[in-house]
């Protein structure tokens, strides 16, 4: 079946499974690969992208839920020239190490300072417990945050 | 791809060079890759962990909507197994199954779901068999046997000095180590591109190229040079992607159909992809006087090494000559076994048979400090190994051992202040907000463990390392290019050999060029081996350009391909003597813990650790190295653990195998000790697997200064720290294998033989 979605601000329509979630019409079918597939259970945030504006693992929302609604992903953010400030402070922080984790890590920090940009650590904690990462133990990651918001004051 | 980075030399806290691809999202993972024309290839596995195949029925899925193949056994075309140590591993099972989750059926469709639903039409008759599914019961005679040979897959006696010598204080316990599983957060995957003679250019995420070369060529019937690996993104490993995974099946695809073929795991599928950490059971005694100093230690360490070798050999051996601690310890007997079952294979871990073993001596170290009425720190401080100390194996420590150093230094880390118990934020407290009690329970205790680890491959086997830089002139200036097949899944190997080439050629730019079996061997990444192994062939041929410019300007380009090789170790004799490994590196931990005792939750407030680095060459990359490192100790102390009903895994998801989240991680304060290792590429030391040892002994004994309680299995449960469930108990240390007598075990070769079929060519 056909659905229409605005994927980073294009219109795009796309003949897809009807089982097929949101992260595989993303990956397989527009080749947006920067969401990853790590559990496909929605514990790992691996995937995360903006539905409406709303933070959502795409591995646990139907591509149909997609149909006339507005989808940003990680390339949404920023690419090589021109660094979002929390990609910036992810590198500087050294926050990324295998780097599988860190689109989704980046999305999801990018939406916690939208709603809250100085965060304490105890609310940072909170606002990341479901993004898995297995090489950083985290302390990096909770630099990188302070980075990006420091960046902004 | 190549990539140009600038800026960063030995010592200063470079940025990585993947750093700005990795958090853009524009790095490309082997499960991000495709081709044109491309297959998706999805395997059938077994749900029995001992069967027999009485027969396989593939036409319903070769039938199937968008079916191009279906390959079972039959369809093999050259050697049908596969291994690292011992070519033991089917392709695809050949009858007989010896673990749940052995792959059976490769189907190949124009999309994945096409795959995956005709993968569920494979009818597999199995009958089956019994099985052995405890490392006890496998060496008890009666057992099925896996193998006509036995199922002991390999034991190491170590004997020095008198293990019976008088004691006055003797210390004897039984501990439990439960399988961890690496979880790297990248799946197994890769893609597979046939070309037009016969050759296969191969794109996987691994830990060493050309070892998987070896075992997938021969599967495939083709001379090495027809199959090219280029290394795609790596999304962690930690030992998880040392054994081959789907590359084979996807070159068979490849070549059986002539298009390229991907291939990749969901997350259940990946807990049965890869080998996970040797469960194990360890009795050990210490014996010492009565002030303190260790008289003797006698060790049984036995291991479930599932149904085939991988690398159970060497993480034995490690877990043997680490068994008796990085102590002084004159009087020693090990007796190490581990033993083929019908449990998922065990292989390769961050840590590689040192986590389990310092768990047990660190435990009876606090057990005997406890009976001497001694401070732990003091009686770890009494007997810690020095530069010039005997282990047991009667290897003399010639390298540095500043191990009394990490320990005094980690101890004179500031402890987190006390908080008071009542009126904190919710997730402040054990359990997180979920937690229905608000302090009123709480006790703190705190635990040190002291872990070590050799780096390096051991025992006599050369994993030699090799890369080849050139010095070419720019407009801009010289720019260095860097050849390596070395792997970085993540912990920032490449940014250090730029910071090597910087520094030692005085350029800014280095490039990479693509990580592929076009170069020659740079071993493995992993036993913490690639900084001195790659970095000491990066510096070693950046010297011989600089030799070679003599302070002339640059004028055509300079290319040097140097090979690195550690010093020569040895094998171990029938008394387990001999010098088996190259260096070690230390670590001390330091854990603080809160405990509900009502609940039984934790919450650790922080771990500290003191690391013993040689010289740290990036700072920001080697507290990366040891944050991550304790997040994983830190699992296997508290959460993570395959559960196994009748051999298959029941938690194969993040939903049920739990991993820490940054809920769960503590602040983690970490120090360097820097005392050069002689002979090492600036005196450096790997570091990447020693928290992972240390961490989870120091909170388990934080959590008995908490509670009171015994604690001997990881990872600890709140129904042990409320006293639901009784401590591991054992009837007694399991027999030692008649060996060799029964001719149980195939001669240990180690990875030696393939080390020098690779080398040979290359240094003729």
């Amino acid at each position: 079946m056909t659905i229409t979605t605005t994927v980073n601000g294009i219109e795009r329509s796309v003949d897809i499974a009807p089982e097929a979630s949101l992260l595989t019409l993303l990956r397989d079918e527009l080749g947006l690969t920067g969401s990853k597939n790590a559990c496909e259970q929605g514990e790992c945030g691996s995937c995360s992208v903006w539905l409406d504006g709303e933070l959502v693992c795409s591995c646990l929302v139907a591509a149909l839920q997609a149909e006339g609604r507005s989808v940003a992903t990680i390339e949404s953010l920023g690419d090589d020239a021109r660094l979002h400030a929390v990609q910036e402070a992810f590198v500087e922080a050294g926050a990324v190490q295998c780097g599988f984790c860190t689109p989704g890590l980046v999305v999801a920090v990018a939406d916690l300072l939208e709603r809250d940009p100085h965060p304490t650590d105890e609310t940072i904690r909170e606002a990341l417990a479901g993004n898995l990462c297995r090489c950083t133990g985290y302390a990096k990651i909770l630099s990188a945050v302070h980075v990006a918001e420091e960046a902004s004051r | 791809m190549s990539v140009s980075v600038r800026g960063g030399r030995v010592g200063e806290r470079a940025r990585r060079i993947d750093g700005i691809p990795k958090a853009t999202g524009a790095h490309a993972y082997a499960s991000d890759l495709s081709a044109e024309n491309m297959l998706w290839g999805v395997t059938v596995r077994s749900p029995h962990a001992s069967a027999r195949i009485l027969r396989i029925d593939a036409h319903a899925a070769a039938r199937a909507p968008g079916v191009v193949c279906v390959l079972t056994a039959g369809d093999l075309p050259a050697a049908r197994t596969f291994g690292l140590e011992f070519a033991d591993q089917p392709v695809l099972a050949d009858g007989v199954i010896r673990y749940a989750g052995e792959p059976v059926a490769v189907v190949a469709a124009e999309t994945h779901e096409q795959a995956r639903r005709a993968a569920e039409l494979v009818e597999v008759a199995y009958e089956p068999l019994p099985a052995v599914l405890d490392m006890e019961d496998a060496l008890r005679p009666d057992a099925p046997q896996l193998y006509e040979f036995g199922n002991v897959l390999r034991h190491v006696h170590i004997v020095r000095g008198d293990p019976e010598a008088d004691a006055e204080v003797c210390v004897d316990r039984y501990y439990e180590t439960a399988m961890q599983d690496q979880a790297a957060l990248g799946p197994e995957a890769g893609l597979a591109v046939p070309a037009a003679d016969g050759s296969v250019d191969l794109y996987a995420a691994t830990q060493w190229l050309h070892v998987d070369r070896q075992q997938i060529a021969a599967c495939l019937g083709l001379p090495e040079e027809m199959l090219r690996i280029t290394l795609a993104g790596v999304g962690g490993a930690f030992g998880s992607r040392e054994d081959i995974h789907v590359q084979i099946h996807a070159c068979l695809v490849a070549l059986r159909t002539g298009r390229p073929v991907k291939m990749t795991v969901g997350r259940e599928e990946s807990f049965h992809a890869h080998v996970h950490r040797h469960p194990s059971r360890i009795w050990i005694r210490y014996g010492a006087t009565r002030d303190g100093a260790l008289v003797s230690a006698d060790v049984r360490v036995l291991m479930d090494g599932g149904a085939y070798a991988s690398s159970s050999p060497p993480v034995l051996g490690n877990a043997a000559t680490f068994a008796a601690g990085p102590y002084e310890v004159p009087n020693v007997r090990i007796e190490g076994t581990v033993v083929y079952t019908n449990n998922p294979p065990c292989g390769a871990m961050r840590g590689f048979g040192a986590p389990q073993v310092c768990f047990a001596y660190e435990s009876a170290m606090d057990a005997l400090a406890a009976t001497l009425g001694m401070d732990p720190v003091e009686l770890r401080l009494k007997n810690a190994v020095r530069t010039g100390s005997t282990l047991p194996t009667g290897q003399a420590l010639t390298g540095s051992a500043p191990v009394r150093e990490t320990i005094e230094r980690c101890s004179a880390i500031p402890l987190p202040p006390e908080e008071r118990a009542t009126g904190r934020d919710p997730i402040a407290y054990p359990g997180g907000a979920g937690n229905v009690g608000r302090g009123e329970a709480l006790r703190r205790g705190v635990g040190y463990a002291v872990g070590f680890k050799n780096v390096a491959y051991s025992e006599g086997f050369d994993d030699a390392a090799e890369a080849t830089v050139t010095l070419r002139p720019s407009a801009d200036g010289p720019v260095a290019v860097i050849r390596t097949a070395a792997v970085d899944y993540g912990q920032g190997l490449y940014t250090v050999l730029a910071q090597i080439a910087r520094t030692e050629l005085d350029v800014d730019e280095v490039v990479f060029e693509p990580v592929s079996t076009e170069s020659g061997s740079a071993g493995s990444t992993s036993a913490s081996r690639q900084t001195t192994m790659s970095g000491g062939a990066v510096l070693g041929a950046c010297r011989e350009i600089a030799e070679a410019l003599a302070g002339r300007v640059l004028e055509e380009p300079i290319t040097r391909t140097c090979t690195y090789h550690h010093r020569a170790t040895t094998g171990l004799d029938a008394d387990g003597q001999g010098s088996p490994h190259v260096s070690f590196s230390f670590v001390t931990v330091r854990a603080v813990v809160e405990v509900d005792e009502e609940l039984g939750l934790v919450r650790v407030v922080q771990l500290a650790a003191a690391q013993d680095a040689g010289r740290v060459l990036n700072p920001q990359g080697a507290e990366g190295q040891v944050e991550g490192a304790a997040a994983m100790g830190l699992g296997l102390a508290l959460t993570e653990e395959l559960r196994l009903e009748g051999g298959a895994i029941t938690n194969a998801s993040f939903t049920d195998y739990l991993l820490p989240t940054i809920l769960d991680v503590p602040p983690i304060e970490t120090v360097f000790v820097e005392e050069p290792e002689p002979d090492a590429p600036y005196g450096v030391k790997g570091i990447g697997e020693l928290a992972t040892i240390a961490v989870t002994p120091a909170i388990v004994s934080a959590l008995r200064a908490a509670t009171g309680r015994e604690l001997n299995r990881v990872p600890v449960r709140p129904d042990d720290l409320v006293g639901i469930r009784p401590p591991a108990a054992t009837t007694g240390r399991a027999p030692i294998p008649d060996v060799p007598g029964q001719k149980a075990i195939p001669e240990y070769h180690g990875l030696r033989l393939g080390q020098q079929k690779l080398m040979k060519g290359r240094n003729t």
